[in-house]
Parts: structure tokens; C-alpha cells; sequence
């Protein structure tokens, strides 16, 4: 009996829920980050185009673009004015345990965007599709977006937020089995040519492709493959990262520079994640991730202290598991 | 008529109202630098004028000439202070409709935008109007073009059209910077620009099979523009 209270009263006295108000300060922090601050893994890349690119006008857009980066951090202005879509991505541990449940994780991600749509600010690009109501806040009907994945064996969560445009650069098609890799390498060519011209999708860009599982699938994995892996991330499957490196190959001698200027250095970098499909169907996700990557991610612990760090860690290998367990 | 030396970039700086020889002067590919004021419009601006046929409650046509398709990142410290720390642009092909009598009416003579229009559009009303196209660069540049920005001098249509759309008259000082992409004969730099991709482009097509699914479209030629 004794030794029971004792153990009750340790854990009143020990935090081990992830807390609400944890969670809302932490979210608006992202939010923050996320807007001003560029991540290394894409300005790195940016910088070495910069170097090696020889036309002058891809050029000056490049340095340009590196300029802004700089400016961004040091005045503390979002880095570009639309501030696209805020999203969350939230991996939560098998074993973790947050205040309220999820209805309340919802919640303070819903209040950060708020909080910090006026105080970074954050452009209200939200509206009723119809009305076109602007709620001036970007929250509103299945806004902002949160996705979910789990991890076994752990006691923490990861929340990542991505602002992205939403206009320009993502496709789909259903491709088949007998359109094969040509097929896709023609698709990936026709994004090129849709919004590569004049620069619609904002490149240099990572372009993510979701490859198989059903139309909704291949799409959702175009945008994870765009906004959740770092420049330089190779997929797992050696056979996959051969087509990623070949498709930058392709991408940056397409002919196209930043803004659709004559150029080398249009595509940041190639992620394609692939999921099991229709046996008779290879439908394809394309979307593109313009060099205004705004993402960042937090991960919170139990005692409620929390670690920011620029790589989401989305594709675990738990994530992108084949087998029933 | 595209710079091939690494050096070419020329930066010019120009006070709104612009001259008429300062019009003249622009070459596809200057990077424009302006100083006045310039007020900003996009659907929200065109549907109102130009569908629901109201006036707007300022005057733009004294407000130096410079309209700009986007809308800013606005801080409203306390009602009507605001702050804008970053401003990027909006697709402009959406309103190239408008640009015939957007253009002579209001006395637009630099339309601020993301990507451009077509040759055609620009030879049909920016050349009579004796308007220029800037297109802003790489279109992420917030952070930089918010430096240009001394203030907002006015604000119209706020509750009508919202923060995102309603007009904002901006005074600006050296703000840019913005490339001509259409000169005063009605030339498009990105136009130029394809015909050189192209010779690179399309030959990445040779041996890719059409897809085995047919989807109806309006482009039909990876050649061809969306816009």
C-alpha cells in the first residue's frame, strides 16, 4: 500500500505529459524560425548554383536569392512575403503522452498559426473557396493542415512546420505499368516545361515524386518527398536513388535556370518515395518545393523540454515499412 | 538583346513619375531600382473595378504611374499603424485582361509583377500605353524588396477585400530590384529566353512514349507556354 502512494505521488510530481502550453509556445517558435531562417542543407546548394552557374541573368538571380536569405535573418522579415500554406507534420512516439490528447495538440497548432499569422506576420492567405471569407488568420475549414505518423518504441513527439505555396507545381497523372520509367522521365519532363517557364514554381526547387499507391497517396508523398528530406538526401532503395540522381541530371541540363532564364541550376534536388500500387496502375505525384523552403521541425520530450533542428526525420524506416509490423 | 558577359547586369535607379526617355532606355534584363510611390492590386482590385464597377476611393492615377500584382506581409502594430517587412509578387498572366483598359485609364506606365504575360499582350496594350513590364526577381525576394519599403502611405478596399487584396500605397526608396522583361517595343525577355531553352529542351523528348492515358488539355507541345 505504502509503496503504491509513494509511486503515485512521484508521478504527479514528475512530468511526463508533453504539455499544451509546451507545445503552443513551442509551435509558435517554428512558425517564427520557419518564416525567417533558411535552412543550411538549402542555401548551401543555392550558394554552390550561385558559383558554377554562367549565365549572367540565372546568375544575378542566384546571388539575388542569397542576398535575400541574409537579409531575412538579419532584419527578421520572412524570407518571401507569401507564406504560402502553413502545415504540420506531427510524428508521435508509440509511447509518448501529451496533455489534453490530440483534440488539444490540434488546438495549439490551430492558436500557433493564429498567434504568429499576426505576429511574424504571416500573410492570411486562407479563404473560403467560394466566398473567399478571409478569416485574416489562416485558420479555417481543414486549415491549417495536419498530418500524422507514428514511431514504435518512443516517448517523445516531433512536430514539423512547412509553409508552401500553393499555385504552382504540383501534377498528377496515372501512368501504367507499360509506361514504365520513360513514362515517368516524360512526366517529370512536362513539369519542367509547365512551370519551369518564366519560373512559375519559384525554382531552383526540390521536386518530390510519389510513385505508386493510389491517386490521394502519390500526391501526399510528392509533397512529404518535396518538403520533409534535406538537399543531398539519397532514398533508401539503391534502385530509387539511381532515378533521383538521374532525374537532377536531367532537370539541371533541361536548359533552365532560376525564373526560367537560360541556365543549369533549376533543381535543387530529387526525392521519390514510393508506395505498393494497383497492379495495373502506376500512378505518379509531382510537386515542387520552390528555394524559399520554409520548414522546420521541434522535437518535445516528456520533462517538456524540446530540441529545434531543421531535418523533419519524416521517412523513418518504421514509416516506410513493407511488412505487417 | 539577352546579356552574355558575366558583368552585364545593369542596375538603374528611377524616381516615379518615370520620363519618357527613361522609358525609352530600358533594355530587357535591367534591374530596376524605384523611389515614389507605388500602389498594390490584384483580383481583388480588378473584380472591383472592373466587374462590380466601382471607383476606387483613391485617386491612383496621381500616385506615380506604378502598380504592383501582389500583396504584403502586413503588420498592424495598432489600428492603422502598419508595418511591412516583406512583399512578394503574384502571377500576373491572370490579368492580362484587364491591361488594355487598366492600363489607359489609371496611366500605368510600370506594371510590378511575378513572370509576365505574353508578347502579344504586351505589343497589343503596354506599347500604346507606353508601359513596361518588371518582373520581380527569383520571387522569393521578401526579405529584400521589404527594405524598400519606407511606409504605407494609404489603404482602400480593406474591408471590402481584406489585409491580402485590398490596395496599398507604398512609398518606396530604392526598391528592387525589378528586371524589364518588357521593353517599351513590347519584347519579352522570357520569351527570348525559351527559344534559346528550347534548342535544349526538346530533344530530352526523343525516345518517351506518349502516355498510354490521354488527358484532354490546352497545351499540347512541350514547346508551348501554360501561361
Amino acid at each position: 500500500m505504502y509503496g503504491t502512494d509513494r509511486y503515485e505521488e512521484f508521478m504527479e510530481e514528475k512530468d511526463v505529459m508533453i504539455r499544451a502550453e509546451t507545445i503552443l509556445a513551442a509551435s509558435r517558435e517554428l512558425n517564427t524560425r520557419a518564416a525567417i531562417e533558411i535552412p543550411k542543407d538549402v542555401q548551401q546548394k543555392v550558394e554552390k548554383m550561385a558559383s558554377e552557374e554562367t549565365n549572367p541573368l540565372s546568375r544575378y538571380v542566384l546571388e539575388k536569392i542569397l542576398d535575400n536569405y541574409e537579409t531575412a535573418i538579419k532584419d527578421r522579415s520572412p524570407m518571401c512575403a507569401d507564406t504560402g500554406l502553413p502545415r504540420y507534420y506531427a510524428k508521435i512516439g508509440n509511447q509518448a503522452s501529451i496533455e489534453g490528447g490530440m483534440v488539444a495538440l490540434e488546438k495549439s497548432l490551430r492558436q500557433a498559426t493564429a498567434d504568429t499569422t499576426a505576429s511574424i506576420p504571416l500573410r492570411p492567405n486562407r479563404v473560403h473557396p467560394f466566398s473567399r471569407k478571409d478569416h485574416n488568420n489562416n485558420v479555417g475549414l481543414h486549415a491549417p493542415t495536419v498530418d500524422y505518423s507514428f514511431e514504435p518504441n518512443v516517448d517523445w513527439m516531433d512536430i514539423t512546420v512547412v509553409h508552401k505555396g500553393g499555385l504552382f507545381g504540383g501534377e498528377y497523372r496515372m501512368l501504367f505499368p507499360a509506361d514504365g520509367i520513360p513514362g515517368l522521365k516524360r512526366f517529370f519532363l512536362d513539369s519542367i516545361a509547365e512551370f519551369l517557364r518564366r519560373g512559375m514554381s519559384c525554382q531552383p526547387a526540390v521536386i518530390g515524386i510519389g510513385v505508386g499507391g493510389t491517386k490521394d497517396v502519390c500526391v501526399r508523398l510528392s509533397k512529404e518527398a518535396a518538403c520533409l528530406r534535406l538537399v543531398g538526401d539519397r532514398n533508401s532503395e539503391p534502385e530509387i536513388a539511381r532515378l533521383e540522381e538521374e532525374l537532377i541530371d536531367l532537370g539541371n541540363n533541361a536548359g533552365f535556370g532560376p525564373m526560367g532564364f537560360p541556365g543549369k541550376s533549376a533543381v535543387l534536388d530529387v526525392h521519390i518515395e514510393a508506395a505498393y500500387a494497383h497492379t495495373g496502375g502506376m500512378p505518379v505525384g509531382i510537386q515542387q518545393f520552390c528555394y524559399a523552403q520554409r520548414r522546420k521541425t521541434a522535437r518535445f520530450f516528456p520533462d517538456n523540454t524540446v530540441e529545434f533542428r531543421e531535418d523533419p526525420r519524416w521517412f523513418t524506416p518504421y514509416y516506410r515499412r513493407e511488412t505487417i509490423d | 538583346m539577352i546579356p552574355q558577359d558575366q558583368t552585364a547586369i545593369r542596375e538603374v535607379s528611377i524616381t516615379l513619375p518615370v520620363r519618357d526617355d527613361q522609358l525609352n532606355s530600358l533594355q530587357l534584363g535591367d534591374a530596376v531600382f524605384l523611389n515614389g510611390m507605388v500602389f498594390t492590386g490584384r483580383e481583388g482590385l480588378y473584380h472591383m473595378i472592373f466587374e462590380k464597377k466601382a471607383e476606387p476611393p483613391i485617386d491612383i492615377r496621381t500616385l506615380g504611374g506604378a502598380t504592383f500584382h501582389c500583396s504584403p506581409a502586413i503588420n498592424e502594430s495598432s489600428p492603422g499603424i502598419y508595418h511591412v517587412p516583406s512583399v512578394t509578387a503574384t502571377a500576373s498572366f491572370r490579368f492580362a485582361k484587364y491591361m488594355p483598359e487598366f492600363l489607359s485609364r489609371y496611366n500605368i506606365h510600370f506594371v510590378i509583377g511575378k513572370g509576365g504575360m505574353s508578347s502579344r499582350v504586351y505589343k497589343e496594350s503596354f506599347v500604346p500605353n507606353r508601359t513596361i513590364y518588371l518582373t520581380t526577381v527569383g520571387y522569393g525576394l521578401g526579405a529584400i524588396y521589404g527594405k524598400g519599403i519606407v511606409g504605407v502611405k494609404d489603404v482602400a478596399w480593406k474591408k471590402e477585400l481584406g489585409l491580402a487584396q485590398a490596395i496599398w500605397v507604398l512609398e518606396v526608396n530604392h526598391f528592387g530590384p525589378f528586371m524589364v522583361e518588357c521593353d517599351a517595343r513590347g519584347n519579352s525577355l522570357f520569351e527570348q529566353g525559351n527559344d534559346e531553352i528550347n534548342k535544349k529542351f526538346l530533344p530530352l523528348y526523343e525516345g518517351l512514349p506518349i502516355p498510354a492515358l490521354k488527358r484532354l488539355g490546352e497545351v499540347t507541345s512541350p514547346a508551348q507556354e501554360v501561361v
